[in-house]
């Protein structure tokens, strides 16, 4: 089967400097990849540059299929109700069943009216997955979309998130610096470092997965990010 | 006429706390004390009518005028002449606006020369506009005109290039053409600071107006004050002078309401 994302080699600079350094990368459909890295380590550009957001670059890819995003913040347009900006998804068609329906599984039924400045951070990135999700996209990138959620949010996002991947089963591309959220959600954890890929992990655990399930394998992550496991304990 | 900056994207002007509801009455009693000292230094003789009319003299030649239509006539023209030259200065200051907003050649070349121009102050260009346009209606409309397109410039032009770039960015991941993110993106999100510059531009245009109509006015509130000074009738002088408040008032609140409706996904 052809994958839902290839990439080849992948060269991005900004002006001199270098952020992506050679990234090879294939993603299966219906695959779960998590994309870790520190800050700056180019995680967000490999995103940016799949969703068709920054070009200039050099090597290739290829992303077939429909893409969705959602980003960090929802970026919800504030003048539009709440299933207006989940069918702009659908680029014109009025689809006000299909929100109302995609607004029934991110568990927002009673939010099709609401004014997006009127939602809670947490509602409104469901909203925004809502969006993305409505168009059935063969590839879904996250760019640390629960970064800006407290804890408590975070972990009902989690199990929002793998839900909806398995009903719909689109290919993800999850972009964190969070270890636990990687190995809580990822088929496969790839670890970017200076602008190429520098480790890459299956997770072979059953779901929904228990944080006491993964702690080798955390140890094991830590380190590819260069943390002492014994300070990350 | 200045570019305001109150009244950016996330800052509602109706989120100004208001004196509450309750001490509205309270707030009536100076005001109407100042009316009745007016008319009690009027009716003692301490004010002589040549300067400043009593207030029911006020009131009694506003009936009068009313009544032989005078005012309604003076009413219109005044109306006709802010209507037709905001209209003027509307189509300039937004298709300006437009262009330097949604292009980058449009801005490089537009804006420059139009931001060394605002800071002329419009209402000194009287003299200019006499010995363009004379002394007819022209000189008035294009005063109310330059009143206008400078704040509706202005403020469109800063409300396009203050659009969140990450809005733009969700509607081109979800397929939008770049008109398209233009009219469901661009122009949407800059229609608060647009709102702003309309109620500026409408206050221009009033003051514009009462300028414009010092030029030989044969007609409107303009002549109608201006008759009345010659005869020493301060009386109509004032009339005329709570009509151009009301008017300014009325658009005002015209906008406001524009405002609440159009603005209503910023109420909480």
């Amino acid at each position: 089967m052809a994958s839902a994302v290839s990439i080849r080699g992948l060269h991005k600079a900004f002006g001199s400097r270098v952020v992506l350094d050679g990234v090879d990368l294939e993603i299966a459909p219906g695959e779960f990849v998590a994309l870790l890295g520190r800050s700056g380590c180019g995680k967000s550009t490999l995103l940016r540059i799949l969703a068709g957001l920054d070009s200039d670059v050099r090597g290739s890819f290829s992303v077939p299929g429909t893409v969705s995003i959602a980003f960090q913040q929802p970026r919800l347009l504030p003048w539009r109700r709440v299933w207006r900006n989940v069918s702009l998804g659908l680029h014109g068609v009025d689809g006000r069943e299909v929100a109302r329906k995609a607004l029934d599984e991110v568990r927002l039924p009673d939010h099709a009216d609401a004014w997006p400045l009127t939602l809670s951070g947490g509602e409104a990135q469901r909203v925004s997955l809502a969006r993305a999700l409505v168009r059935q996209p063969d590839v879904l990138l996250l760019d640390e979309p629960f970064g800006a959620l407290d804890a408590l949010t975070r972990l009902a996002m989690h199990r929002l998130v793998e839900d909806l991947w398995e009903a719909h089963r689109p290919a993800v591309l999850l972009v964190t610096h969070d270890v636990d959220e990687a190995l809580l959600l990822a088929d496969r954890i790839v670890v970017l470092d200076e602008g190429r890929v520098v480790a890459s992990h299956f997770v072979d655990l059953p779901r929904p997965r228990r944080r006491a399930s993964f702690v080798e394998q955390r140890v094991r992550v830590l380190a590819d990010l260069g943390v002492d496991d014994a300070q990350a304990a | 006429m200045s570019i305001s900056v109150a009244g950016v994207l996330a800052r509602p002007k109706t989120a100004v706390p208001r004196p509450r509801k309750r001490s509205l009455p309270l707030r009536w009693i100076s005001p109407v004390a100042l009316v009745l000292l007016w008319q009690a230094a009027s009716s003692t003789g301490v004010l002589p009518p040549d300067k400043l009319a009593s207030p029911l003299t006020v009131v009694a030649s506003a009936g009068e005028l009313i009544a032989d239509g005078q005012l309604g006539e003076a009413f219109a023209v005044s109306l006709g002449r802010v209507f037709f030259g905001f209209l003027l200065g509307g189509v300039v200051g937004v298709v300006l606006g437009l262009v330097s907003g949604l292009s980058r050649w449009g801005e490089t070349l537009l804006d420059p020369p139009v931001q060394m121009l605002r800071t002329l102050p419009h209402l000194g260009l009287i003299p200019l506009f006499i010995l363009w346009f004379g002394i007819g209606e022209e000189p008035k409309l294009a005063l109310v005109a330059a009143g206008v397109a400078f704040p509706l410039y202005l403020n469109l032009h800063a409300g396009i290039r203050q659009t969140d770039p990450g809005l733009v960015e969700a509607a081109k991941v979800l397929g939008y053409t770049r008109v398209e993110r233009v009219v469901h993106v661009v122009l949407p999100s800059a229609v608060p600071q647009s709102l702003v510059g309309l109620r500026i531009a409408l206050g221009t245009a009033w003051l514009s107006l009462i300028v414009g109509e010092q030029i030989n006015a044969d007609a409107g509130l303009g002549f109608l004050i201006n008759n009345a000074r010659e005869f020493l009738r301060t009386d109509i002088v004032v009339v005329g002078l709570v009509v151009y408040a009301l008017l300014g008032l009325t658009t005002d609140y015209l906008v406001r309401l524009l405002e609440r409706r159009v603005l209503r996904w910023r109420a909480r």
